[in-house]
């Protein structure tokens, strides 16, 4: 089965420092993928050099599509949805302009209706909320309404990172389920970065472990879970 | 219903010069300095006239340089603390009899005041809302200047004569040269004044409230004293610029210290490069010579060709001159390696 | 009492003026986050090009449209060759390519149509308006096509996809590329319509301040201090900011004393700067809550 992303030798930089040394690895079509790792590990520079927001060497390819050299906007295009480390809402602007956002750059009217009546069914807060400037919903609300506009996109693939950052552990459990849900349903393949390792090994079915900007671990989840080491260094115990 | 705005996130309005690319290094500081030293001893009193005005708006762009680039606050109206140094000096010089040497100091405590109350109100205010207060201070000035109401002092609208000094124990000298001399001795007490200013504490409590000033607050500086600080130091600079300014040119008048002098060096500090005070010479070079060099290249389209000047240089350095003398430590660094 | 009110109306009736240029200076303001001193140039070289087109001969409508387009495409053209190069620097460096863009602007149109002023027609007639001597046709007709112009915008804004994609490029960009909105674009688009928008303002401006290169200068102060008070993020707040400030400077002139013609502005910057000393994110703008 040929991966629908491929990342080859990845090397991305800030300024002179260079934060991934060579990264490899693949998803394949409607896997949900966890990549684990402590902070500064690398984590957020890889979502990040999927859609070209850092200077990087190496090869991407997206469902055959080279993304190098491609603008963020047109990555985002071909099909790939990225919830950004603190949500990026537009808080300005009310819940349903950003999930009208999330479908800017679609050209089906009716569908776009649709999908937000579909996205007020997979949250109902969002629905209760919908005409409330953004920035004054609660961390968990924010985090659900920007899946909710990434889900919007109707991506086939959607990067997260981090969404459990400062929510509470009842209400990641209850992000986590949705986004079980979406993968399994509505075939969307998931990549997750979390330093939350437990809940992410749980709901994933593929990780990878990084560190210090390289792999360091990959296979599936729950065997993942049970390695020695990273019990010891992610799950404490 | 307020906008949330994530600060953390914002790149902070003026950018951080770092600490050790405050100054230039001692060789080229000495370097500097010989230069200033013994090129007026070989030209004509015209040219010395023009090194004195450099000195002298190099001075106001390093002000500006400790205001917006050391403490992040922008000004678009230095010239009127310059013009109230200027006639500061003028008055006491014409109608009281001070000695010239004497009206400095009594002009930077004066505009010190004048920037400190001036910092009160500005407290509030923070981007491009303190620079259009600034900008009201600066269009005013030349208006109050003009007032009938100051006019046995400030001369009116003609402005007054100022009287050239002599040099002092009959030295056999020309004025200009004296003067120039004079300029340079408080130039450079000034700028090493300011570079360890920047330096000190005050210096550091400045660039915390220019980069985050909510952390900065919550680390304990006293934001409204260290803004308002920076406002008076600043205008107190810019105030002795101003009267030696009186001095050089021999004369104060209101027309001399309108909104194109601020916007001149705000320019001035721009191009020697935003908080890096040894380019306040080089942006004070810019603003006396490229309107020449620009009425020179065509007449009738003085103001274009200034413009165009302008951009090839903000085009070519966006920094500032700091970005020509980064490029020129990193070929001097290569240079000693290889050799 | 009556002196009072007849200022009030004068003041509206000047403060139209500054209203729609307000308007201008909010647009720039939304697609860029900062103010382009050079607006004023800009708009006074439409309405220069809007003349020479009346010279050779184009009736009024016909040269307000053409430069309506001529102005849009030279907005777009000039952020992409001038200020696109300057996207990644300091900010402090774009305000000098402003300043160097408002001395190029005004010297060529002082050397292609000196500096000698020119008569410049309304459309709208320049009797009473409805038997009143304060405001006159124009004026009126001025005030008619900044509300009309307000509308729009605010159409623009809320209910078209490029109006929300806009406002999503200037508050967020990040998240704006990550929905797929190019905000390179969306920022020369911004220019174009300050542009347009500006020299609808020139156009209107011109026939009560006169044709010549130096006409906007003051209008643009006024401008900014309107689009200021009202609150920058609001275009409602930038005419009737333009309002407000057309009535303090007649107000200023009339009851302060000694405030002549000179003083007027610096007059009426010191108020408006009070009020944001109280307000300090204008009448109707959205206070900006900090979170650290």
């Amino acid at each position: 089965m040929t991966a629908m992303l491929n990342v080859k030798d990845l090397r991305a930089f800030y300024g002179q420092v260079q934060a991934l040394h060579g990264l490899s690895f693949a998803l394949n079509e409607g896997s949900l993928t966890t990549l684990l790792g402590a902070n500064g590990a690398g984590k957020t520079t890889t979502l990040r050099a999927i859609c070209n927001m850092v200077r990087t060497t190496g090869a991407i390819e997206f469902e055959g599509a080279t993304l190098s050299g491609r603008s963020t906007e047109n990555i985002v295009r071909l099909g790939i949805a990225h919830v950004p480390q603190g949500r990026g809402t537009f808080t300005t602007m009310t819940v349903e302009e950003n999930l009208q956002l999330g479908a800017i750059t679609r050209k089906d009217k009716a569908g776009v209706v649709s999908d937000i009546e579909r996205m007020y069914d997979h949250f109902p807060v969002l629905k209760e909320r919908y005409t409330q400037q953004a920035g004054t919903l609660s961390g968990g609300e924010q985090q659900m309404l920007a899946v909710a506009r990434a889900l919007m996109l109707r991506p086939r693939l959607m990067l997260l990172d981090e969404p459990s950052f400062g929510l509470a552990p009842l209400i990641v459990r209850d992000l986590f389920k949705i986004l079980g849900k979406i993968n399994r349903e509505e075939k969307v393949t998931i990549l997750v970065v979390e330093q939350n390792a437990q809940l992410a090994l749980e709901l994933a079915d593929q990780a990878y472990v990084i560190e210090t900007g390289r792999i360091v671990m990959s296979g599936k989840a729950n065997e993942i879970a049970n390695n020695e080491d990273v019990r010891k260094s992610y799950l404490g115990y | 219903m307020s906008a949330v705005e994530d600060v953390v996130t914002e790149a902070p309005a003026v950018e951080a010069v770092p600490k050790r690319a405050m100054t230039l290094g001692t060789g080229t500081s000495l370097i500097m300095l010989g230069l200033l030293l013994l090129i007026p001893l070989f030209v004509k009193n015209f040219i010395i006239f023009q090194m004195t005005m450099l000195l002298i708006y190099g001075v106001a762009v390093l002000a500006l340089n400790i205001l917006t680039g050391g403490s992040g606050q922008f000004s678009l109206g230095q010239s009127a603390f310059y013009a109230v140094g200027a006639y500061t000096s003028a008055i006491l010089m014409e109608q009281f009899n001070v000695n010239y040497a004497l009206t400095l100091p009594i002009a930077g405590v004066i505009c010190f005041g004048f920037g400190f109350l001036f910092g009160q109100p500005a407290l509030r205010l923070s981007g491009v809302y303190l620079a259009l207060a600034t900008f009201a201070l600066a269009t005013a000035m030349p208006q109050l200047l003009k007032l009938g109401f100051f006019e046995k002092w400030t001369g009116g609208v003609q402005g007054l004569v100022v009287t050239k000094p002599d040099a002092p124990f009959g030295l056999p000298i020309s004025q200009d040269m004296w003067l120039y001399y004079f300029t340079l001795a408080i130039t450079i007490a000034i700028y090493v004044f300011s570079v360890n200013l920047l330096r000190s504490r005050s210096g550091r409590a400045f660039m915390a409230i220019r980069d985050n000033e909510i952390a900065a607050s919550a680390m304990g500086v006293d934001v409204a004293l260290y803004k308002t600080l920076a406002f008076g130091v600043s205008a107190g600079i810019t105030g002795v610029a101003g009267g030696l300014g009186a001095i050089a040119v021999q004369f104060v008048a209101p027309d001399s210290y309108t909104i194109t002098l601020a916007i001149s060096l705000f320019l001035g500090m721009v191009v020697g490069g935003v908080g890096w005070l040894p380019g306040s010479i080089v942006g004070s070079a810019f603003i006396i010579f490229v309107p020449n060099i620009a009425e020179g290249i065509s007449k009738g389209l003085s103001g274009a060709v200034f413009g165009v000047l302008l951009f090839l240089v903000i085009f070519l350095v966006p920094h500032g001159a700091r970005q020509v003398a980064i490029v020129g430590q990193q070929l001097i660094g290569r240079f000693k390696k290889n050799s | 009492m009556e002196l009072f009110t007849n200022q009030i109306l004068a003041g509206i009736a000047t403060g139209a003026i500054y209203a729609c240029m307000a308007l201008a200076v909010v647009m720039i303001y939304q697609a860029i986050d900062h103010l382009n001193f050079a607006q004023g140039e800009m708009a006074m070289f439409s309405t220069f090009v809007s003349w020479q087109l009346m010279q050779w001969g184009v009736p009024y409508w016909g040269a307000f449209v053409l430069t309506l387009a001529f102005s849009f495409a030279g907005g777009i053209a000039i952020e992409r060759l001038l200020f696109k190069p300057l996207a990644k620097a300091p900010i402090l460096t774009n305000v000098a390519g402003f300043i160097a863009l408002f001395a190029i602007i005004n010297s060529v149109a002082g050397l292609i149509w000196d500096f000698t002023i020119k008569q410049y027609p309304t459309p709208f007639g320049s009797s009473p308006f409805l038997g009143s001597q304060l405001i006159s046709t124009h004026q009126a007709g001025m005030i008619g096509v900044t509300v009309l112009l307000l509308m729009g915008l605010y159409f623009f804004f809320q209910f078209t996809r490029i109006g929300l994609a806009m406002r999503a490029a200037a508050s967020v960009p990040e998240s704006a590329r990550l929905v797929g909105i190019n905000t390179s674009w969306m920022i020369a688009l911004g220019w174009g319509m300050a542009a347009a928008i500006g020299s609808i303002a020139g156009m209107l401006i011109a026939p009560v301040v006169f044709l010549e290169p130096n006409m906007m200068g003051g209008v643009l102060i006024y401008g900014f201090a309107a689009a200021v008070l009202g609150g920058l993020t609001s275009p409602l707040g930038a005419v009737i900011g333009g309002f407000l400030v057309g009535i303090f400077e007649n107000l200023a002139g009339t009851y302060i004393p000694g405030v002549g013609n000179e003083l007027k502005l610096p007059i009426a910057l010191a108020l408006i700067i009070t009020v944001l000393v109280v307000k300090p994110a204008g009448l109707f703008g959205r206070p900006i809550v900090k979170r650290v």
